[in-house]
């Protein structure tokens, strides 16, 4: 860990800390929105930088590997983005006096506190600190979802207070397990909790208690993945938060949970007598898929159609992880990479609509391919990417999921199918009455930000067409290290 | 000497499991907190036991947190938050003090069945603990089911938080950066819970999380 002219590791952890702690200090407020977007530019290219510089060995609580590199960088990615997308919509949000200037000092102060939090969960080698910086991560997000202190903001945010710290009590019971079986093998002490020192060692550890371990991982780090029966905090929390958040919930909160799982799935998989990872996972993935399927057709609210949506495809990413193999996991990465682009550009759009039509009822917006097409146009395009139709990305990632599906287990393959298409149903339905038709709603023209949602969806349709060599070797890769 | 160490580490676990069986049945807000005040304190004994038998000085820490900020200092400002609120009237429990009592002893055995079977071959006392500790935790799932207004839930969360206390501090030699985290995350939750139940006041003149439901997000 030493002998760095620039340590890439230090600089992920450190820009978002010191922009914490500067914005937290900076009265005006289009300061620190600026603040915010160059914090969150720096963080992306010190992620970059990753794959230029020597990687420092794994430490007690530092790694960097090629499976947590991926989630590094789309991580830093969408929220820089996002930060962008927040400058403007935040900007009408003061304007038409929902949120105050001390509210946006705390949070943007809290938006890059929530960067750090889940940047450290994805570089930390020790259980223990990665269930820290979930926590961190989790809790920010709860303080922001209840930032408009309405009546629904406040109802919200105490249902994910709540759900989320039974999931973190039950993760960090998991992890306590996790130590136990580790301890008589590897000795007491800090070793004990380093996943590098772990996964050489599973093989060892016994399989029962590891088992447990698994179960109580599974549950709590999912809660926060949002898996059904475990999701009720999910629609509520993007639904009443600023649309920003709704963006980081669904792009990358969401991923840093199902990270957390993989890693311990990963440990699981190393040792041979203890249950299989894989049935669990497809089960939950494929109840969750159906669920929210099905719970797309009753939503009247905007935010909370996609919120479900995001429970649809979290489903399809773990049910992929699940099944395991070279395939599956390569379709389930390029699934939770697509899935985080599109579903934070769909919010983007959604937040300006929201804002521009002074509602969040998907029976009161009609018509917006006519009266906005910049912001239409946009959720016609994100919306027909995440129903799953060619040529976007989510084409290309669900049909891997399925014809790998097919190939191993063709009777899994048919619920799944099932479930796609009733979800493509249902999100086709309420796109004709949002985007066409006569338009109904506020009519104002709009400031909005239109670059990062199209660069979204611009990656997205360009990794439906063609993906670079390197890329997909990488991702074969990491989908090898997944094993 | 060793028979007496086991037994005694024995006792303060099983008594913090009876202290949740206790808060099951509380219907009043204050002797809910006194409860979990109680619970605090065993809970720092037992802490401070683990301590001495495993000569790990840093646990004494742990211990005296435990001691210092949950049994005392959050008790007192829960006091003081519902006296300020008004609100000593009965706990409206959602699902009645008999199957409520029932489901308490069919989780206790249940965690007992699961944690017993998995870890034949691990040391007793860790082994013991961390049925106890499950014991807890699941003891302090079902308060927060059970009941309706918000201060309960809070209370209910902390009694969970105490039992993976005693399971953090029950696995020998468990790096210290747990305890403090666990703590530390004690406190966040704290002042969080804090600023929602002044928030919830506030608006609707109420800590009763019923009075939250109106909303439904998709009924109106």
């Amino acid at each position: 860990m030493s002998g760095f002219s620039f340590d890439a590791v230090a600089a992920i952890l450190f820009i978002p800390a010191a922009a914490a702690a500067i914005l937290a200090a900076l009265p005006n407020y289009r300061m620190t929105a600026i603040v915010n977007v160059i914090a969150s530019l720096l963080t992306l290219l010190a992620a970059l930088s990753l794959f230029a510089t020597d990687r420092p060995a794994p430490g007690q609580y530092l790694i960097v590997d090629d499976l947590n590199i991926v989630f590094i960088v789309l991580n830093t990615f969408v929220g820089f983005t996002t930060s962008v997308f927040s400058a403007s919509y935040i900007a009408h949000e003061l304007e038409t006096g929902r949120l105050t200037a001390p509210n946006l000092r705390f949070y943007h102060a809290m938006y890059q506190i929530m960067m750090f939090g889940m940047n450290l969960a994805f570089v930390s080698n020790n259980i223990g600190l990665m269930w820290v910086a979930v926590e961190l991560a989790t809790l920010t997000t709860v303080l922001m979802v209840g930032i408009y202190r309405t009546h629904e903001a406040l109802e919200a945010a105490w249902k994910y207070f709540i759900l989320g710290s039974v999931g973190i009590a039950l993760a960090l019971f998991g992890t306590i397990l996790v130590y136990m079986a580790a301890q008589p093998v590897v000795g007491e002490g800090t070793n004990a909790m380093v996943w590098s020192v772990l996964i050489e060692k599973a093989a060892h550890f016994d399989p029962a208690l590891l088992s447990v371990a698994f179960i109580f991982l599974l549950l709590g780090y999912g809660t926060k993945v949002g898996l059904a029966p475990l999701h009720a905090w999910l629609p509520d929390a993007h639904a009443e938060g600023p649309t920003p958040i709704s963006a980081v919930l669904s792009g990358l909160l969401l991923n840093v949970a199902l990270y957390a799982v993989l890693r311990f799935k990963l440990l699981l998989a190393a040792s041979p007598q203890a249950i299989g990872p894989g049935p669990l996972m497809v089960t939950m993935g494929l109840t969750s898929l159906i669920f929210a399927a099905f719970m797309l057709y009753r939503r009247r609210d905007i935010k909370r159609l996609f919120a479900y949506s995001s429970i649809e495809h979290m489903g399809i990413i773990v049910f992929a992880f699940g099944m395991g193999g070279p395939l599956a996991n390569f379709a389930g990465l390029l699934h939770m990479v697509m899935h985080s682009l599109t579903k934070s550009a769909i919010f983007f759009a959604v937040g300006h609509i929201a804002q521009v039509k002074g509602t969040q009822k998907i029976s009161e917006i009609r018509g917006l391919t006519e009266s906005h097409p910049g912001l239409g146009w946009a959720l016609v395009i994100g919306v027909v990417a995440i129903a799953g139709l060619p040529p976007l990305g989510i084409f290309m990632s669900e049909f891997l999921v399925v014809s790998s599906t097919f190939a191993r287990h063709p009777w899994l393959a048919i619920p799944l199918v099932f479930g796609l298409l009733i979800a493509f149903g249902a999100l086709l339905l309420r796109l004709t009455g949002l985007a066409f038709g006569e338009p109904r709603g506020g009519m104002a023209p709009v400031e909005a930000s239109y670059v990062p949602m199209y660069s979204h969806l611009a990656l997205v349709f360009a990794a439906g067409i063609y993906l670079p060599a390197p890329l997909v070797a990488w991702f074969q890769h990491v989908a090898g290290i997944l094993g | 000497m060793n028979g007496l160490t086991f037994d005694i580490a024995h006792l303060l676990a099983g008594s913090l499991v009876l202290i949740s069986f206790m808060m099951l049945y509380q219907d009043r807000l204050f002797a809910l907190i006194n409860v979990f005040a109680l619970h605090a304190v065993v809970l720092a004994l037992s802490v401070a036991w683990q301590a001495y038998i495993q000569d790990a000085h840093h646990l004494y820490i742990t211990a005296g947190i435990a001691l210092v900020f949950k049994a005392i200092v959050i008790p007192v400002g829960l006091h003081r938050i519902i006296q300020r609120l008004g609100i000593h009237r009965d706990i409206e429990t959602a699902v009645g003090i008999g199957p409520t009592m029932l489901a308490g002893i069919g989780l206790v055995t249940l965690s007992m069945v699961l944690m017993l079977r998995v870890t034949p071959e691990a040391d007793p006392l860790a082994r013991e603990d961390l049925a106890f500790a499950l014991s807890i935790i699941l003891l302090g799932l079902l308060v927060m089911v059970t009941r309706r207004n918000a201060v309960s839930q809070v209370v209910g969360f902390m009694s969970l938080e105490n039992g993976l206390v005693l399971a953090a501090t029950g696995a020998k030699g468990m790096p210290l950066v747990v305890e403090i985290s666990v703590a530390f995350s004690i406190l966040i939750a704290f002042i969080v819970i804090g600023v929602f139940l002044f928030r919830i006041r506030e608006r609707f003149d109420s800590v009763d999380v019923g009075a939250l439901d109106d909303y439904r997000g998709e009924r109106r």
